[in-house]
C-alpha cells in the first residue's frame, strides 16, 4: 500500500502557496553549486525548470531524446496560454481561473494545486515577454488576448498559430544561455532507462545513448521527469512520433505511484483518418472554434455540397445544444457530441467526420482579419488535405491528445519517492478529469518557472554532505539490469514489426478505452493486451544492432511499456465506475448524453503501486476535498 | 501508386555511403513522405534488412527534426513546407526519388539520413537569448511593442532550426538561422541592452563552427519552410556591422582615470 501524504499547506486556499513559500527549505548560494540534478525531457516544463534551477546556481544536466533540446512536442501547440490578467475588463481574475479549471477538470483535480495554479499564471505571461516572446500585440502596442473553450473571458495570450513554439524558444534559448554560462549541461539523443534508488531516495539515472549504445549514469540529488504525457499509448494521436512514456513508466516500476491513468483528453478538432498507413493525427487548434462554426447536415446521406446546403437543413449541434457557450464548449463535450452525430449517421459524406465553417467569421470580418489569426493553421489544413478552409469548411474529427493522468506527485511536485520529482504533462496535475485549452502551456511553465525551483530545495536542503556517486554498487547493478533488458529485445526474431504491434494495440485502445467505454469493453481490451504482450514477447522482431542508432530496438523498448500502461488504464477506467470529465462510461449518463459523476465513492485521485511484474497493480486513493468551490454539476448549456 | 526509390545509407559519421534502391509499390496518394519511409521501413525490417534511419517527430512542420534533401532539393517539392508535410501526391506513379541527408560539413552525418545539427545549438549559446532568470517581472504592458514591430518580430521568430538554409547554400552559410535569430531579438525592446554583443557573438560563432558566408544566392529563403525572409540578413549584416563600429568597448574593471 503506498503512503500518500499530499503535503497541502495549512491554511486558506488563498494563503497557503505564499505561506509554503515562506517556510519552505532554503539552499544558499554558495552551496548550490555542489547539487547536481537531472532534469529529463526538455519540452515547456523541463527546459523552464533546468533553466530556472540552472540560473539559481545549481549543476543541472539535462537529458532529451531528440537531437535539440528545442524539438520536444511543446513545440507544436499552436493556440495560447491563459493568465487572469484582465486586460479585456471582462471581470476576470484568479478565483474565475481557479474555477473554469476546476469545473473543467469536473472536480477531479486537487483544490490547492488549481488554485496556486490561476495564482502565479499572470506572472508566467511576464515572465515570457521578458524573454522575448513575441505575444501578438494590439495596434497600440499591449498584449493582445482571444477566447478559448470551456470560460466566458478573453485570457488567452498568443503568437499567431505558434505559441507552444515562441514559449518554447523562449525556454530553450534561457536553458542553453544557461548551457554556455556552465551551469548546465545537455545530453541530447539520450533516453532514460531507469533511476536509480539508494536508502529510499532517488539518486540518479541509467540511459542510453541512441547514438552509440552506450548505457551510462549519472548520480544526482534529485531527478525531475518533463517527459510529457502518454498519448502514443493510442498509436494514432497528435502527440509527436517519439513521445512515449518510458521515463515515466520505469520510475513506476521502481515504485513512484501512477494517478489516474484513465483520464486522456480526445481533442475535438483535428484532421480525420485518412488511411490505415497513418501514426499521427494533426490537430487544428481550439482557438479556431472562436470564429468557426460546427455543423453537420440534419439529414443523414446528404451527399450535397456544402455551400449547397441551405441554413435550415444544417445541424449547429453545439450551438444548439449548449446556447451559452456554444462552439466554445470545453473540449470533452464538443468531442463527445461530435461522436453522438456520427454516431447517429450524420457524419459528412457518411463518414466519421463533422464541418467547421468559416464563412460566417469571413463574411462578417473579412479574409484579412481570419488570415491573420488563423492562416497558418489554414495553410497546413489545405497542405495535408489539398482544400482551403477560406473556401469550404474543415472537416474535423476528435483524436487523443493529453494525458491528465500521470505520475503522482505532492504539492512540491514530488513523486512517492523522495527526491524523484514529475513535472508538466507527466504528472497528473492540475485538470482533473479533463484540461481547458490553453491550460497545458499554463501549468507546465508554472511547474518550471515558478513552482519546482522553489519546492526542490525543501528536500534538498539536507543531503548535500552525503553524496553518491556512479561508484556506488546500485548504478552497475541497474546498469547490467537494463542491459539485459535490452540484449532481450535484441534477441527477439519472430516476425512482426514492433511498429504493428504498437498499431494493433491502438486500435484496441481507440475501441475500448477512448470516447466512449463500458465495463464489458474493457474486459475485453485488457484480454486482447494480454495477447498483445505475448505477440510482443514471442512473435516480434527487432532488427539491426544494438552498439548503433537503432530505432526499430527504442520503438520496441517503449512498446513494451506501452503495453503494461494500456492494461492499467483499462482497469483504471473499469474501477472508476462513474463518468467525469472526459471518462465516459455508457453506464452512466444522463438522457442526452450528459456524464453523470459518483462523488461519493470517487470524488479521490486513484492511485496505482507496481506490485511486480506478472502481479496486478495495487490501488490507493487520495480524498479530495472541495471547500474553496463546492461540488456541482457541471453545466455549459 | 508505386515509386522507386534511391535512399542514402551511412553506417556512422566515418563510415562511406552510398545509394541503395528500393522499389515500393502500395503507395497512397495522401501518405505523407515519412509515412511513405515508415511503409519502407516495414517491408526491410519483414525482408530482414536494416531500417533506414531518419529523423522525425512532431510531423506536423513545426519541430524541425526532419531534415531529408528530396531530389536534389531540402524538404522536397513542396513550397514553405518540411519533409513531413510533403505528401505523395506530389509525385507520379512510376517516380524515381532519390533521398540524401542535409550535407554540410557542420552537421555531421549520424546514420543514412540522420545529421548532428548540434552546431545551431551552440550558435544560440553565443547569444541567442535574453539574459534573465526565472522569477518576478515587469508587467508587459509597461513596455510596448508596435504591432508592426511585433509581427516583424514574430516573422524571424518562426524559425524552426531545421538547417535546410545550410543545406540549400551553396557556401553551406547559416546566415538566414543566426539572422533569424539576431532580428527576433534585436527588433523587440527586451533585446535591446545585448543587441550589438549578440550580433558580434553569434556571427563570429557561426563562423566558427565551419558554416559559409553569404553571397546573395537567396537560395535559403526558397527553402526555407517557414518562409523567413533574406532581408533579416541584411539586418544582421547591418547590426553586425554597426557593433563592429561603434559598440562600446566591454567593460572589464572601473575606468582608469587617464
Amino acid at each position: 500500500m503506498l503512503e500518500l501524504d499530499a503535503s497541502i499547506p495549512e491554511g486558506d486556499i488563498r494563503e497557503k502557496w505564499r505561506n509554503h513559500l515562506e517556510h519552505v527549505k532554503l539552499v544558499g548560494p554558495r552551496n548550490r553549486p555542489k547539487y547536481d540534478i537531472v532534469v529529463v525531457g526538455t519540452g515547456l516544463a523541463g527546459a523552464a525548470a533546468a533553466s530556472s534551477l540552472a540560473a539559481q546556481g545549481y549543476r543541472v544536466h539535462v537529458m532529451c531524446f531528440q537531437d535539440s533540446s528545442r524539438r520536444a512536442h511543446s513545440i507544436a501547440a499552436q493556440g495560447g496560454i491563459n493568465a487572469p490578467k484582465n486586460y479585456r475588463n471582462d471581470g476576470d481574475g484568479v478565483y474565475r481561473l481557479f474555477y473554469d479549471t476546476q469545473k473543467g477538470g469536473d472536480f477531479r483535480a486537487r483544490e490547492a494545486n488549481v488554485w496556486r495554479l490561476a495564482e502565479v499564471a499572470t506572472g508566467i505571461i511576464d515572465q515570457c515577454a521578458a524573454q522575448g516572446v513575441p505575444f501578438a500585440r494590439e495596434y497600440g502596442g499591449q498584449l493582445a488576448n482571444r477566447s478559448f473553450g470551456g470560460v466566458l473571458v478573453e485570457r488567452t495570450f498568443y503568437c499567431r498559430g505558434q505559441t507552444g513554439q515562441q514559449l518554447m524558444l523562449g525556454a530553450y534559448q534561457a536553458l542553453h544561455q544557461q548551457v554556455a554560462a556552465g551551469n548546465a549541461v545537455m545530453y541530447p539523443r539520450t533516453e532514460l532507462q531507469d533511476v536509480v534508488n539508494i536508502d529510499g531516495r532517488c539518486r540518479g539515472v541509467v540511459y542510453r545513448c541512441l547514438q552509440t549504445g552506450e548505457i551510462r549514469s549519472i548520480a544526482a540529488d534529485a531527478v525531475v521527469l518533463a517527459t510529457g504525457g502518454y498519448g502514443n499509448v493510442f498509436f494514432q494521436s497528435t502527440n509527436a512520433f517519439n513521445c512515449n512514456v518510458t521515463a515515466a513508466w520505469r520510475a513506476h516500476k521502481r515504485g513512484a505511484g501512477f494517478a489516474n491513468p484513465c483520464y486522456v483528453q480526445i481533442h475535438p478538432t483535428c484532421i480525420p483518418v485518412s488511411g490505415d498507413f497513418q501514426c499521427k493525427l494533426t490537430l487544428m487548434s481550439e482557438s479556431l472554434r472562436n470564429d468557426g462554426r460546427v455543423w453537420v447536415p440534419k439529414k443523414p446521406g446528404d451527399t450535397r455540397r456544402p455551400e449547397q446546403i441551405p441554413e435550415d437543413e444544417r445541424y449547429y449541434y453545439l450551438e444548439e445544444r449548449y446556447p451559452s457557450f456554444g462552439n466554445l464548449v470545453p473540449r470533452d463535450v464538443a468531442a463527445r457530441n461530435a461522436k453522438y452525430v456520427c454516431d447517429e449517421g450524420l457524419g459528412v459524406d457518411g463518414k466519421r467526420q463533422v464541418y467547421l465553417d468559416f464563412a460566417d467569421a469571413i463574411r462578417d470580418r473579412g479574409e484579412n482579419v481570419i488570415g491573420e489569426r488563423y492562416g497558418n493553421l489554414f495553410d497546413m489544413y489545405e497542405e495535408i488535405t489539398t482544400d482551403s478552409p477560406y473556401k469550404v469548411p474543415m472537416r474535423i474529427f476528435p483524436a487523443v491528445h493529453y494525458c491528465m493522468g500521470g505520475l503522482w506527485v505532492d504539492y512540491n511536485l514530488m513523486t512517492n519517492i523522495p527526491g524523484l520529482y514529475a513535472i508538466g504533462e507527466a504528472n497528473f496535475s492540475d485538470h482533473g478529469a479533463n484540461r481547458l485549452g490553453a491550460s497545458s502551456l499554463m501549468q507546465c511553465l508554472a511547474d518550471g518557472y515558478m513552482i519546482l525551483p522553489q519546492t526542490i530545495n525543501d528536500s534538498l536542503h539536507d543531503i548535500y554532505m552525503d553524496k553518491v556517486t556512479t561508484d556506488h554498487p546500485a548504478f552497475a547493478a541497474h546498469e547490467q539490469s537494463v542491459r539485459d533488458h535490452i540484449a532481450g529485445l535484441m534477441a527477439r526474431r519472430g516476425s512482426r514489426s514492433p511498429m504493428a504491434i504498437h498499431k494493433e494495440l491502438g486500435e484496441v485502445m481507440w475501441h475500448h478505452c477512448g470516447m466512449a467505454r463500458t465495463a464489458e469493453g474493457l474486459t475485453e481490451a485488457m484480454g486482447k493486451i494480454d495477447s498483445l504482450k505475448h505477440a510482443c514477447e514471442h512473435d516480434m522482431v527487432v532488427p539491426g544492432r544494438a552498439d548503433t542508432t537503432n530505432q526499430a530496438l527504442e520503438r520496441a523498448g517503449r512498446l513494451g511499456d506501452f503495453l503494461d500502461l494500456a492494461h492499467l488504464m483499462c482497469r483504471d477506467a473499469l474501477e472508476r465506475d462513474e463518468s467525469c470529465g472526459c471518462h465516459f462510461r455508457e453506464e452512466h449518463q444522463t438522457d442526452d448524453g450528459e456524464v453523470v459523476r459518483n462523488d461519493e465513492a470517487f470524488g479521490n485521485v486513484a492511485v496505482w503501486e507496481w506490485k511486480g511484474e506478472g502481479s496486478p497493480h495495487e490501488k490507493t486513493t487520495e480524498a479530495l476535498s472541495f471547500d474553496a468551490l463546492p461540488l456541482m454539476t457541471r453545466s455549459y448549456k | 501508386m508505386r515509386v522507386i526509390l534511391h535512399v542514402w545509407r551511412q553506417d556512422g559519421p566515418e563510415a562511406s555511403g552510398g545509394f541503395e534502391r528500393h522499389e515500393l509499390s502500395a503507395v497512397e496518394p495522401d501518405m505523407s513522405f515519412l509515412e511513405m519511409l515508415d511503409t519502407l521501413n516495414e517491408q526491410l525490417i519483414s525482408n530482414g534488412h536494416d531500417p533506414v534511419t531518419f529523423d522525425s517527430d512532431c510531423r506536423e512542420g513545426i519541430c524541425g527534426a526532419c531534415s531529408c534533401v528530396i531530389n536534389g532539393r531540402p524538404h522536397g517539392p513542396g513550397h514553405k513546407s518540411t519533409t513531413c508535410q510533403i505528401r505523395m501526391r506530389a509525385f507520379c506513379d512510376g517516380d524515381e526519388i532519390w533521398i540524401e541527408p542535409f550535407r554540410s560539413g557542420a552537421f555531421p552525418v549520424v546514420k543514412d539520413l540522420m545529421v548532428d545539427r548540434t552546431a545551431f545549438d551552440r550558435i544560440i549559446e553565443a547569444g541567442g537569448y535574453i539574459s534573465t532568470h526565472s522569477g518576478p517581472k515587469p508587467e508587459p504592458n509597461a513596455s510596448l511593442v508596435p504591432h508592426s514591430i511585433a509581427e516583424e518580430a514574430m516573422d524571424a521568430a518562426e524559425c524552426i532550426g531545421c538547417g535546410a538554409c545550410v543545406a540549400a547554400c551553396p557556401n553551406a552559410a547559416a546566415m538566414l538561422f543566426t539572422a533569424a535569430k539576431v532580428s527576433h531579438l534585436g527588433l523587440l525592446p527586451q533585446g535591446q541592452p545585448e543587441r550589438w554583443k549578440r550580433a558580434r557573438s553569434m556571427v563570429e560563432k557561426m563562423d566558427e563552427e565551419g558554416f559559409g558566408a553569404c553571397t546573395n544566392f537567396a537560395e535559403c529563403q526558397d527553402a526555407c519552410p517557414k518562409g523567413v525572409s533574406i532581408r533579416f540578413i541584411g539586418r544582421m549584416n547591418r547590426d553586425y556591422m554597426k557593433a563592429a563600429l561603434c559598440e562600446p568597448e566591454t567593460r572589464q574593471g572601473p575606468l582608469k582615470a587617464h
